[in-house]
C-alpha cells in the first residue's frame, strides 16, 4: 500500500448511502482524511469505525438533517474545522420513495423535492463560494438517470433529478473560470436499499460497488457528466429522443 | 411502507445443483433486518451470506433470504491482544486486506485463527457452519476462536452469546447453519504468527498408507492437506500428494495483500470441460507434476497457500448447467484406514472420480457446537458431476460405508444427504432442534430435522 505524504481530504453529504458507503470504502483504501454527515447517529458510528479500519487516517463525523435550514452554517463549520476546503465534496444523499404513493400526495411530492433539489442545491451553493475561493477542488453530485426525461415510474423523483442536473450544469458554467470540477454523477438502477423491493433479474443492475470505482475514475479524470454503468448514456440518448406517441406506448 | 423483499432466482448454492425461487432482502442494519422480520409474513427465514455452502443448507426454496453482505462493517480492532468485533457480513477476505499483518505485542503479526479453502465467505457464514481448515490438528475449528456474538431472533430480541451468557444458545449457534436467528455481529480472537509468509512441501505418496505415514511425520508443520488421485486402483490405490506448511520464522518483507481473483468463468459452459476424459488426464497428470524426485519445496505468501481456487473466480460453473455435489465425511480414527480404502475402492469402481479429491487428519479437540462437523479422524471430500441417478446411488453407497465406520457428513457441502444419516451422525441434533429459531428454516432442514419418520427424501433432478 502506498501512502502519500498527503491525504487527501474528502467531505461526503448523505454518508449512509449505499453508494456513498462503496466510495468511502475506496477513499478510505488511500488512506484519505474524512469528513462524513448523515441523519442516523448509530449508523453513521459504525461506518466511521469500519473506514478507519480499513484506512482512513482520520475520520470525523457530524449528525445533520439536511433539510434542516439552520444546520448549513454549523455543518461547514465543523467540515472546515476538519478538513479546511476538502478536494472533494460528495453529495449523496436523496429519497426514491413509492412513486404511486407520492403521485398522489401533494404533501409526499414537496418532501421529495425538498430532499433531492432543494436541500443539495442550497449545500452546494454554500459549497461553491468555498470551492471558489480556494481555486481547486470537485463538487461530486449524484443525480439519476431518472432525471434525463420525465417518465410515469418516477417523475416526482426525476424531477428533482433533472433540476439538480441543470442546477451543476450552470454551477459548471459559472465555475468554468476556476479550477473547480463539477462532476454530475447519473447512475442507472443500483442494488441499493432505495431499490430493495425491486426485482434485480436482468442486466441493468449495478452494485454500488461498480458505481464506486466509476465514480473515482471521474473524479480523477476530471470528467463532468458520468452515467454508470456506462451504457446508460446510450440508453438514456435513445430515450430522450423517442418521439412521443411511441414514448406513451412503453410502460417505463 | 414498500416491501423490503424482492423475488429472485440468482441465488444459489455453490454446487448449482438446486434451482430455486427466494424473496430476498438485504438489511444495513439491525433496523433494516427488524423490519424485515416484521414483513416476512409466514414465510420462514434464512441468512445468505456469500453462497459458499455446496449443497441446499444456504437455501430456502419459495421462503425468504436476508442476505447479510449489507451487514459488513469492522467495529473495532484491539491491536494489543488481537481481537476483531465486526458485523457478520464481513468477509474473511476484507479482514485479510485490514486487520490481518498488524504487528502483534509479541513481535509476530495477526492472523486469522482459522480459515477455509476460501476467504470469500462471511464471518457468519463460517460461525455458523463451523468451518474448519489445514490446521485443524491444533488449531480446532472457528468456533474455538469466537468470542461472542449478537444474535436477531425472529421475536425481534437481540442475545449476546457467549460461553459465559445463553451458553445452550451459543453452542447452538456454532455450526447452526443459520437456524437459530440472523448474527448481527461477532468478536473473534486472532492468532498471533511470525510471518504473512509460509515455508511448504508437496511430497509425492504412492499409496494410502504413504498418506497416514506422512499425517504421522508432519506433526511439526501447522498446515496439511492431501489431495488424492481417486481413479487409482489396486496396489495404486489412495496415492497422490501431500502437502504441509507452517509460517517462515524470518523478518522478511510482508508479501502483498491478496489481490482480488484475475479471471472468472463467464458463463455456464453448455458442455462441461470436466469429464471422464479430462478426469482421467488430470488426476494423471497432478500426480506426476512433482517430477521424478516427487518433492517440491518452496515459500510463498499465505493466500497461494491456502486459497488456491480462489484465483479462478465462479469456477463452480465449470461443472457446467447441471452443477457438481460435494461430499465430505469424517470418520474416526480406529479404523479409519480400511473405511477411506472402501470408500476410494467404491468410488473408482464407478469412474464417477472428482478433480478434487482431498484427504485431511482432525485434530481431537472436542467440537465448539452441537451440530460442529469436525471431530477426531480423517476427512475426505470429494465432488461429483451431477449426473443425475447415478451419482446419487453412489454417494448413498459412500453414506452406509461411512455410517458403519461411525462417521459423519459435512452439511455446509451437502444437498442430499437422508434424514437418518444426518442424524445417526449428529446424535446432538434433537437438543438443536429446540434451540434452533422457529421462524428460521432451510431446504436442508426440513429434509434431515422436521420429519417425523425418516421420510423418502426428495432428490434434485
Amino acid at each position: 500500500m502506498t501512502t502519500p505524504s498527503r491525504a487527501l481530504k474528502i467531505a461526503v453529504f448523505g454518508a449512509t448511502s449505499a453508494i456513498a458507503e462503496a466510495t468511502l470504502r475506496l477513499w478510505a483504501a488511500q488512506n484519505a482524511q474524512l469528513f462524513l454527515v448523515a441523519r442516523d447517529r448509530e449508523r453513521l458510528e459504525r461506518i466511521a469505525a469500519d473506514l478507519t479500519l480499513r484506512g482512513a487516517r482520520g475520520v470525523k463525523s457530524f449528525v445533520a438533517d439536511f433539510d434542516d435550514p439552520s444546520i448549513l452554517a454549523p455543518m461547514l463549520a465543523a467540515m472546515e474545522a476538519a478538513l479546511g476546503v476538502p478536494e472533494v465534496a460528495l453529495v449523496a444523499f436523496g429519497t426514491l420513495g413509492d412513486q404511486k404513493a407520492i403521485a398522489r400526495d401533494p404533501e409526499a411530492v414537496r418532501r421529495t423535492l425538498l430532499t433531492n433539489i432543494v436541500s443539495p442545491a442550497v449545500l452546494l451553493t454554500a459549497l461553491a463560494e468555498r470551492f471558489e475561493q480556494a481555486g481547486r477542488g470537485c463538487l461530486a453530485v449524484i443525480t439519476s438517470v431518472a432525471g434525463d426525461r420525465g417518465r410515469a415510474s418516477n417523475y416526482v423523483y426525476g424531477a428533482a433529478k433533472g433540476g439538480l442536473q441543470t442546477f451543476l450544469e450552470g454551477l459548471r458554467h459559472r465555475l468554468a473560470k476556476s479550477q473547480v470540477q463539477v462532476l454530475d454523477i447519473r447512475p442507472g438502477p443500483v442494488d441499493t436499499p432505495m431499490t430493495a423491493h425491486m426485482s434485480k433479474e436482468g442486466f441493468l443492475w449495478a452494485t454500488p460497488e461498480r458505481v464506486a470505482a466509476d465514480i473515482l475514475r471521474a473524479v480523477g479524470r476530471r470528467r463532468t457528466v458520468l452515467y454508470t454503468p456506462w451504457f446508460w448514456r446510450w440508453i438514456m440518448l435513445v430515450i430522450r429522443h423517442l418521439p412521443q406517441p411511441l414514448f406513451h406506448r412503453l410502460n417505463i | 411502507m414498500v416491501s423490503p423483499f424482492a423475488p429472485s432466482t440468482r441465488h444459489l448454492a455453490w454446487g448449482r445443483v438446486h434451482r430455486c425461487t427466494h424473496s430476498v432482502s438485504r438489511p444495513r442494519g439491525v433496523a433494516e433486518a427488524r423490519a424485515a422480520l416484521a414483513a416476512r409474513g409466514h414465510r420462514s427465514l434464512l441468512p445468505y451470506g456469500l453462497g459458499r455452502s455446496y449443497g441446499d443448507c444456504c437455501l430456502n426454496p419459495d421462503g425468504l433470504l436476508l442476505e447479510t453482505r449489507g451487514l459488513d462493517r469492522l467495529l473495532s480492532f484491539d491491536a494489543e491482544r488481537g481481537i476483531v468485533h465486526c458485523e457478520a457480513g464481513v468477509s474473511l477476505a476484507d479482514l485479510l486486506v485490514t486487520v490481518v499483518g498488524r504487528p502483534a505485542p509479541d513481535g509476530g503479526v495477526w492472523f486469522l485463527p482459522v480459515t477455509p479453502g476460501t476467504r470469500f465467505v462471511t464471518v457468519g457464514g463460517a460461525i455458523a457452519n463451523d468451518v474448519h481448515g489445514k490446521n485443524h490438528e491444533t488449531a480446532g475449528s472457528f468456533g474455538h476462536h469466537l468470542i461472542d456474538l449478537l444474535l436477531l431472533r425472529s421475536d425481534g430480541t437481540i442475545v449476546r452469546c457467549a460461553h459465559d451468557e445463553n451458553a445452550d444458545l451459543f453452542r447452538a449457534t456454532i455450526g447452526g447453519l443459520g437456524l437459530t436467528g440472523l448474527i448481527l455481529e461477532a468478536r473473534l480472537q486472532l492468532v498471533s504468527v511470525p510471518s504473512l509468509w509460509l515455508e511448504n512441501e508437496d511430497l509425492r505418496f504412492e499409496d494410502l498408507e504413504g498418506f497416514f505415514r506422512l499425517a504421522e511425520d508432519s506433526r511439526g508443520w501447522t498446515y496439511t492437506v492431501a489431495w488424492i488421485d481417486c481413479l487409482a486402483r489396486g496396489r495404486s490405490l489412495g496415492r497422490g500428494i501431500f502437502s504441509r506448511a507452517r509460517h517462515l520464522n524470518d523478518r522478511r518483507p510482508p508479501p502483498p495483500a491478496p489481490r482480488p481473483p484475475r479471471v472468472t468463468v463467464p458463463f455456464d459452459p453448455p458442455i462441461s470441460p470436466l469429464n471422464p476424459l479430462t478426469l482421467r488426464l488430470f488426476n494423471t497428470l497432478f500426480y506426476h507434476r512433482l517430477g521424478r524426485r516427487g518433492r517440491r519445496v518452496g515459500v510463498m505468501p499465505f493466500d497461494r497457500v491456502l486459497y488456491p481456487l480462489d484465483g479462478l473466480a465462479e469456477w463452480n460453473r465449470l461443472y457446467g448447467p447441471r452443477g457438481f455435489f460435494q461430499y465430505q465425511c469424517v470418520v474416526p480414527p480406529d479404523g479409519a484406514f480400511s473405511t477411506i480404502a472402501r470408500l476410494l475402492e467404491t468410488i473408482a469402481r464407478t469412474k464417477q472420480g472428482s478433480f478434487l479429491a482431498v484427504l485431511k487428519t482432525l485434530g481431537d479437540r472436542p467440537a465448539p457446537g452441537l451440530l460442529s462437523f469436525p471431530m477426531h479422524g480423517v476427512t475426505l471430500a470429494l465432488d461429483f458431476p451431477n449426473r443425475g441417478q447415478p451419482t446419487l446411488a453412489l454417494m448413498d453407497a459412500l453414506d452406509d460405508i461411512v455410517l458403519a465406520a461411525g462417521g459423519r457428513l459435512y452439511p455446509a457441502k451437502d444437498g442430499r444427504v437422508p434424514a437418518q444419516v444426518f442424524r445417526a451422525g449428529y446424535p446432538l441434533w434433537k437438543r438443536f432442534a429446540e434451540l434452533k429459531d422457529p421462524a428460521f428454516s432451510s431446504a436442508f432442514w426440513r429434509r434431515v430435522g422436521e420429519e417425523e419418520t425418516a421420510p423418502a427424501t426428495e432428490r434434485p433432478a
